[in-house]
């Protein structure tokens, strides 16, 4: 194997299948899956894995969908079967609360993203603190960075990491950076933030970049990855963990996790038990396209069906309006706003 | 005619956009605003306008309470401080209308309970939230054709019209608005989403309100006690408004407003502020009203 600039890296590989691959099962994932999955991440050592709703704590909702169970029993029954993975739980301030974010440590979290939108790390400042007081690894997740400069994503790093973030994320939540973007932000964060705070950054791979701006996240600093097995998540999905981890081997980063192991995990548990293909097919393409929030996916295909719009044209219309992370219900309202728009200019 | 004399404590978004409410006022007269900070744009308006201003906080306001006849003070500054604050100025005889999510007092929506109110003589009535004065009308007209199992609100604010204070404590806005989803809307369970949208220009306010109904939802009777609701909301709010809906999927009933407000501090984007001063002032003038007519006493301090 021909050696590389960023031999003898070290980074931590952050798994989203039980959390971000829920969106891509429209949130039916049983317990006992979640159990048979996190086994297996477990056995690869993986050392951080995501456990809850797609949208997080909080997250049971008409908005977001209702899951098989509570976060709680979820994360009870991973903490349960889990020896040496940690496992993390997402909250967004504005859904989830301090409140849930305690019954979640009670369950055995111990380590959790405290997600905004890119430019409002400022509805933060309460969570990350509480975060901490419970002695949580806490990560400051700046979703849908796409819509914000490197300047800017620096700025709202050095807020999350005042409020007692010990991470920050680069989060690309619409799967719409390009590679230069990522590693433009992240070095300039490096540069700004404290030492000892690590950079994290959080791909989708609606335009196939999931794991080459991952590798460029970490060649600018990063030292915390997410992605999930076979890709499953929102949208064209996560990066996918065995694709990850096999180039960082080949690459000499040193994950500390078993890529064949994650390859077996991947291909004989949960691509056989995916509801579709996760992959970047036209809608999911769009996201990344048209910078639209990954999630948006699945409701707006259900939108289409039934207001008779392509998906395509909502998805658009939605990148068009800006609309981010958490307004879904914005989906459904675009597509009855466009369903009889269409039907007047009919006449 | 007399006018009752208000205080406005705290010199933020709500503060400022509440004053100019209260100057249109044919029965309330804002007298003091109070802030913490001398450099704040809302007290340089308040004093522009003629107001009486101390950036002296609370106990800057005190002293001046009784010999400026001040009967009516209006809280917006924060949970936290709120207590203390209506406290200080319920013993010197001030009524306090709570703008902040404290909600220590009985929580009000003008078209859904304020009647109800007038009788009760409360030194202490909560406004609950932007969010709350914007969808909980929804949920009581649906509330009052069939019951409601489940009410889920999804606010969505523009990030320039939400201040500091509401963007430190979100999880208050988020448990008081949920609660009052079920006390006031009459929901069984209630669930309240914020989300806040930096997009440039900024988006207007919107609300989407989720209904789950017990049974088949009756469709007719549903939309005709929304838009009459609509209606009622209007009539203090004038760009509150159906987007679309009310939408039957099931036993879910789906509305989606938009909420423009008067442009008074902040432009017409932030219906949020407007929705919440507007029911403040209106819920104030129903007190004044009965403080002017006689059928509500307010009570004298006592003298130290």
């Amino acid at each position: 194997m021909s050696k590389s600039a960023m031999e003898g890296m070290k980074v931590k590989l952050h798994d989203m299948s039980l959390r971000d691959g829920m969106h891509a099962k429209r949130e039916q994932i049983s317990v006992d899956m979640m159990v048979q999955i996190a086994r297996g991440l477990d056995a690869a050592k993986v050392p951080y894995m995501q456990v809850t709703h797609g949208a997080g704590l909080g997250g049971n909702s008409i908005q977001h969908g209702r899951a098989l169970a509570s976060n709680a029993e979820y994360i009870s029954a991973v903490a349960d079967v889990v020896e040496n993975s940690v496992i993390s739980v997402l909250l967004i301030p504005g859904l989830g609360t301090m409140a849930e974010l305690k019954e979640a440590y009670d369950c055995g979290a111990r380590s959790v993203h405290v997600a905004t939108h890119c430019t409002e790390a400022d509805t933060s400042p309460q969570h990350i603190a509480f975060a901490r007081e419970l002695g949580m690894d806490t990560s400051g997740f700046l979703m849908m960075s796409h819509l914000n400069s490197a300047k800017g994503l620096t700025e709202q790093a050095l807020l999350m990491e005042s409020y007692g973030a010990n991470t920050v994320y680069v989060t690309d939540s619409a799967g719409a950076m390009l590679g230069h973007e990522v590693t433009e932000a992240i070095s300039m964060m490096r540069d700004a933030l404290k030492p000892e705070t690590e950079i994290g950054f959080h791909g989708h791979h609606n335009l196939g970049l999931g794991v080459s701006n991952s590798i460029a996240a970490i060649g600018a600093g990063a030292t915390r990855i997410d992605a999930s097995l076979a890709g499953l998540g929102a949208g064209a999905g996560n990066a996918p963990i065995e694709v990850l981890s096999a180039v960082c081997d080949r690459m000499g980063i040193d994950t500390g996790s078993d890529t064949f192991a994650l390859m077996d995990l991947a291909e004989d548990v949960v691509v056989p038990f995916m509801d579709h293909v996760v992959r970047a097919d036209r809608e999911a393409l769009t996201l990344g396209y048209a910078g639209v929030y990954s999630t948006f996916l699945l409701p707006a295909k259900r939108a289409a069906q039934r207001f008779g719009l392509p998906a395509r044209d909502i998805l658009v219309e939605l990148g068009r309006k800006k609309m981010i992370g958490g307004q879904e219900d914005m989906i459904q309202d675009t597509a009855m706003t466009m369903a009889r728009e269409r039907e007047a200019a009919a006449g | 005619m007399r006018k009752i004399k208000c205080a406005l404590i705290g010199s933020g978004n709500i503060g400022t956009d509440l004053m100019y409410k209260l100057l249109r006022s044919e029965v309330l007269e804002p007298v003091w605003m109070v802030g913490i900070d001398p450099e704040s744009e809302g007290l340089k308006r308040a004093a522009e306008k003629g107001l009486k201003t101390t950036h002296e906080g609370i106990d800057g306001l005190l002293p001046h309470v009784e010999a400026d006849n001040i009967e009516i003070a209006f809280d917006a500054t924060s949970a936290y401080v709120h207590a203390a604050n209506s406290a200080k100025l319920n013993e010197l005889g001030v009524l306090m209308v709570d703008l902040t999510p404290a909600a220590i007092g009985p929580l009000c929506v003008p078209p859904v309970n304020l009647a109800d109110l007038a009788g009760d003589r409360p030194m202490n009535v909560n406004m609950i939230s932007c969010a709350g004065q914007a969808t909980i009308p929804m949920v009581a007209a649906v509330s009052q054709v069939q019951p409601v199992d489940y009410a889920e609100i999804i606010a969505s604010l523009s990030s320039k019209s939400v201040g500091p204070g509401t963007r430190a404590n979100l999880d208050e806005f988020t448990y008081t608005t949920s609660s009052a989803l079920e006390k006031l809307g009459g929901a069984k369970k209630g669930k309240a989403l914020a989300i806040i949208n930096p997009a440039e220009p900024p988006l207007i306010m919107r609300n989407t309100v989720y209904c789950e109904v017990e049974g088949t939802p009756d469709q007719d009777a549903i939309t005709a006690s929304v838009h009459a609701m609509i209606k009622e909301v209007q009539r203090y709010v004038p760009g509150y408004k159906l987007v679309n809906g009310p939408d039957f999927d099931g036993n879910r009933v789906a509305i989606f407003l938009e909420v423009a407000g008067l442009g008074d501090f902040l432009p017409t984007y932030a219906g949020n502020l407007d929705v919440m001063t507007a029911a403040a002032a209106r819920t104030a003038e129903m007190f004044a009203e009965r403080i002017l007519d006689g059928s509500f006493v307010l009570p004298k301090p006592e003298m130290a």
